[in-house]
């Protein structure tokens, strides 16, 4: 039996139409899904992520614990809720997870990381932890609701101001200061300007007990309730990866377009996987993660080959119809010394689709 | 949900219309466009094409998923329709006329007897969910 989340009752009071995902029974929409990518796109929706994992660590050996369970060095972090995009490798530099690490305050860390990968992140967390001076704990009597959209900013004002008329002027004060990839916590909320859809927005983490209130404030507020299906069609649009269909343990940083993430300076910083990571990132990977657009008509799907003539270069890793585009977007992982165009098989048919950079949509726009 | 009393159902949410020259039009029922979702590509079945029943035919793509659309009864493939190739949302829209898929010559005029009717269709839907 899948379990529900503190707004299963306001999915279905909403019309949504639920799906198990990973365990979880969640949306995949309310109706129609272009409607709900459009919201966000043009104006605002809201997602339940209450199924992602948080795992608050603390302790006096938070910070260079950190440093060598991620790729991304968490001393980056330098002001109270300045978040990073990172991976957690395996000493093969084969990706684990992705994940968001937050600072909350000094030696108190924040991570959010897949609700499908959540028993082995916390086994792998707990194995590195042997012997270290932390405290691990996973947050699981926390909600999230990720507010994304051009309008997020007005919407989440007037939310918060039914919310909680007294005191949201000085939330609202916070939450106006910050920058994208910062975080605060105001009245009980953990508030972060981060996101999945390439637009503005914020997530938002708090008490199960508050979910379905700020839910009915945010939906009062005119939020469109999004599901699971305009989730990947935006997050897709928007150049952003998917653990277990873009990446995985036997893909690395490099093969991945996330080579950004893996931060080599201080050269003593021993984080896992780098010494297994040092050839790739001298000489690159021998595959490397495209964006493809199909000009004709069909749809890109996970799982199609991609060829060039009778070679095989490649595989489709992520596929979906844009609705921004009108054409179907994908990744795909691809052979490094392949340029120019290929072709996709399609069930019985080959399509040409041309070989893009990874970012289809940003603030609205095709790019 | 709309389950028009004329027509004839499969297992596989295909309706079937008996045309007056004996061909049949086929569609996806209003039960199984809900459960697609929005349609943006449909892939209509070649023309002159001998199919038997239950053979895979014609492909519908939601923006989640590809679904197989199966022949309802053995024939050939009179026509296709072609609006849909611009206008894949018509199956949403208008599953019973506008979002018809494909026409069929079917080789035994009394197979059509042996598919559901709208009754016997609404219950295996009721068990279904």
């Amino acid at each position: 039996m899948a379990q529900r989340t503190p707004l299963y009752q306001s999915h279905i009071d909403a019309g949504g139409k639920l799906v198990d995902f990973s365990g979880w029974q969640l949306p995949i929409h309310y109706g129609s899904l272009i409607t709900e990518h459009q919201a966000v796109r043009e104006n605002v929706g809201m997602f339940d992520v209450s199924h992602m994992t948080i795992i608050d660590i603390h302790g006096a050996g938070a910070k260079p614990w950190l440093q060598q369970l991620l790729s991304n060095d968490v001393s980056k972090l330098v002001n109270n809720g300045d978040a990073l995009y990172s991976c957690m490798l395996n000493n093969d530099g084969g990706i684990i997870d992705d994940l968001i690490a937050y600072l909350i305050e000094p030696s108190r860390y924040r991570l959010v990381v897949n609700a499908a990968t959540r028993e082995k992140d916390l086994k792998w967390i707990t194995e590195q932890a042997a012997g270290v001076d932390i405290n691990i704990e996973e947050k699981s009597e926390l909600a999230m609701i990720a507010v994304q959209g051009p309008a997020s900013h007005k919407a989440l004002e007037t939310a918060l101001t039914a919310f909680r008329p007294d005191g949201a002027a000085l939330a609202w004060q916070k939450i106006s200061a910050l920058s994208r990839y910062q975080a605060c916590e105001v009245n009980g909320l953990f508030i972060a300007a981060t996101g999945y859809t390439g637009e503005e927005g914020y997530e938002i983490a708090l008490a199960a007990d508050l979910a379905e209130t700020m839910w009915s404030c945010l939906t009062n507020a005119g939020v469109q309730p999004c599901g699971l299906g305009a989730r990947d069609t935006l997050r897709l649009e928007a150049g952003m990866s998917l653990y277990g269909n873009d990446m995985d343990e036997t893909t690395t940083p490099y093969n991945s377009a996330l080579g950004w993430s893996v931060a080599w300076q201080p050269e003593e910083r021993a984080f896992n996987g780098r010494n297994a990571l040092a050839g790739e990132y001298k000489n690159g990977a021998k595959q490397k993660l495209c964006g493809f657009v199909l000009d004709e008509k069909g749809v890109l799907r996970s799982g199609q080959l991609l060829y060039q003539g009778d070679r095989q270069v490649g595989a489709i890793t992520s596929g979906t119809y844009s609705p921004t585009l009108k054409k179907s977007i994908a990744f795909g992982r691809i052979d490094s010394d392949h340029e120019g165009d290929c072709e996709v098989q399609i069930r019985r048919n080959r399509l040409p689709v041309r070989m893009t950079r990874r970012v289809f949509v940003r603030n609205g726009n095709p790019l | 949900m709309n389950i028009p009393a004329e027509l004839r159902y499969t297992q596989s949410h295909e309706w079937v219309r008996l045309n007056d020259d004996g061909s049949i039009t086929v569609g996806i029922t209003d039960h199984a466009q809900e459960q697609l979702g929005d349609l943006v590509f449909v892939e209509t079945p070649e023309v002159d094409a001998e199919v038997s029943a239950q053979d895979a035919v014609a492909v519908v793509e939601s923006v989640k998923a590809a679904s197989d659309i199966y022949a309802p009864v053995t024939g050939s493939i009179a026509e296709a329709n072609g609006a849909l190739a611009d206008e894949p949302e018509l199956v949403n829209t208008d599953p019973y006329n506008n979002g018809w898929l494909f026409q069929m010559q079917p080789s035994d005029g009394t197979e059509i007897e042996q598919l559901l009717d709208a009754e016997a269709y609404e219950s295996f839907i009721g068990s279904e969910s």
